[in-house]
């Protein structure tokens, strides 16, 4: 988790279960309401500046399917200002 | 006229955080409470007349998508929204569209207890009914084919996002509401927002376009006078306007403003208690348009008289080099018998004018650059 999204989940890595990363994000906005619409606009697209990667791999594809015991990063693009 | 309250507070919205100052019974001593949200996009604080306490704030970051936060006690506590401001999923064929940040924040009726209304970018009206905890969009203006084609796209906008802006509730009648849209005109609703009626004609565009289509139409900052709700201020991108109802059209009397300064500019204020009596705070709109105080002398004017003529207002503002400016949401004036302004600017100074602008005083300095000012009186 970025810092940014820490006042949610209030720890760098929290375990959460989907079987596609739309299910993740899912399971993380039961688990950290409010979560989810930070990272994902209500026409489930993943938002500008932010990247997903899954056991390392960019990912944009929010159907992408996951396996147990993925490791899945959200990082937030460096930008300035 | 309401009598002269005990304590003002600002709420002053930045691009990297929110602060509340607290004003003592003169208004010449302030006590800073904040950052709220340091590093966030505030684009506006609210507080909720109604209650006298509860207030909103619209948020987002560089990187997280939009929210609203919400404080049931002045801002010691806040909690996000459960359901922000979001567009529905298309039900025709139109392109879909994801709310970058909510850009104003309107409470609705007083007798329409917990009712608050949100303009967004790109455009979108949205209201809530519990008290800015979830939002609902209105489809008569996000899906409508006609208002989609007003607002154009995102490309069309200006470079922070086309924005639905100076969302107005009578308050005679919870059902008359207005709003502005840049670009896409002025609308109003008699219906509590089920039909809308554009409210253009009189209003110039950009020379070379045809007024009578609705898109090109810049409204920057539209004020009701609640002395004389009949009445309606403009400032716009060509011109600042007045409309009395049941007129439709809207006169330009920006065209009195002194010709080095025109009549080009975002904020537009009202007196609380004279119609006769406005404010604006002129840019500069020429060449490629600077945005900047006009030769770098930033000041307000007033009309006393409806738009006939204007007076400067600069009493202890910079008299030289001072290349800040004012946004739209950026002035506001308070509701005791001898008002006070308030101003933020783009370089991040907070400012007070006394006596309607007649004396200027600086409140703070160094903040970051000035999204949105209100000024509310705590009960």
């Amino acid at each position: 988790m970025p810092s940014a999204l820490r006042s949610y989940t209030g720890a760098p890595q929290v375990e959460a279960a989907g079987e596609t990363l739309h299910a993740l994000f899912d399971d993380l906005e039961q688990r950290y309401p409010g979560l989810r619409f930070r990272v994902v606009d209500e026409q489930q697209r993943l938002r500008p500046n932010m990247r997903i990667f899954v056991n390392g791999l960019g990912v944009r594809d929010l159907g992408h399917a996951l396996q147990p015991d993925d490791f899945v990063a959200i990082v937030l693009a460096l930008s300035g200002g | 006229m309401t009598s002269s309250p005990t304590r003002q507070v600002l709420l002053v919205a930045t691009r990297k955080g929110a602060w509340l100052f607290h004003g003592n019974a003169g208004r010449d001593t302030w006590t800073v409470d904040g950052p709220h949200f340091l590093g966030h996009n505030i684009s506006h604080v609210q507080l909720d007349p109604r209650d006298g306490r509860t207030l909103l704030a619209a948020a987002k970051t560089g990187h997280l998508g939009p929210t609203v936060f919400r404080s049931t006690d002045l801002g010691k506590t806040w909690k996000e929204a459960s359901r922000p401001p979001a567009f529905d999923k298309p039900s025709n064929p139109l392109p879909a569209r994801a709310v970058d940040h909510t850009f104003w924040l309107t409470p609705g009726h007083a007798s329409e207890r917990d009712t608050w209304y949100a303009g967004t970018s790109p455009q979108g009206l949205f209201r809530s009914e519990d008290g800015g905890i979830s939002w609902t969009p209105l489809p008569a203006v996000n899906d409508d084919p006609q208002f989609r084609e007003w607002m154009g796209t995102v490309q069309d906008g200006t470079p922070d996002g086309p924005k639905l802006h100076s969302i107005i509730v009578d308050p005679r009648d919870p059902a008359h509401l207005l709003f502005g849209m840049s670009g896409g005109g002025v609308h109003e609703s008699r219906d509590a927002g089920r039909s809308w009626t554009p409210l253009i004609e009189g209003m110039e565009v950009v020379q070379g376009f045809d007024a009578a289509t609705v898109t090109f139409h810049d409204p920057h900052c539209v004020r009701l006078c609640p002395s004389h709700p009949d009445r309606l201020y403009q400032q716009n991108h060509c011109g600042i306007y007045r409309l009395d109802r049941p007129g439709k059209t809207w006169q330009r009397i920006g065209r009195s403003m002194p010709a080095e300064v025109g009549d080009i500019g975002f904020p537009m204020l009202v007196h609380p208690h004279d119609a006769d009596t406005a404010w604006v705070f002129p840019m500069d709109g020429t060449d490629v348009w600077p945005r900047t105080s006009p030769a770098g002398r930033p000041a307000a004017y007033v009309t006393r008289d409806g738009g006939r003529s204007w007076q400067r207002l600069d009493q202890g503002l910079p008299r030289q080099q001072a290349w800040w400016t004012v946004k739209r949401q950026a002035m506001t004036v308070d509701t005791v018998p001898a008002p006070a302004l308030y101003l933020g600017t783009t370089s991040g100074e907070l400012w007070i004018g006394h006596d309607g602008g007649a004396r200027w005083s600086p409140i703070a300095q160094h903040l970051p650059e000035i999204y949105a000012v209100e000024v509310a009186a705590l009960k």
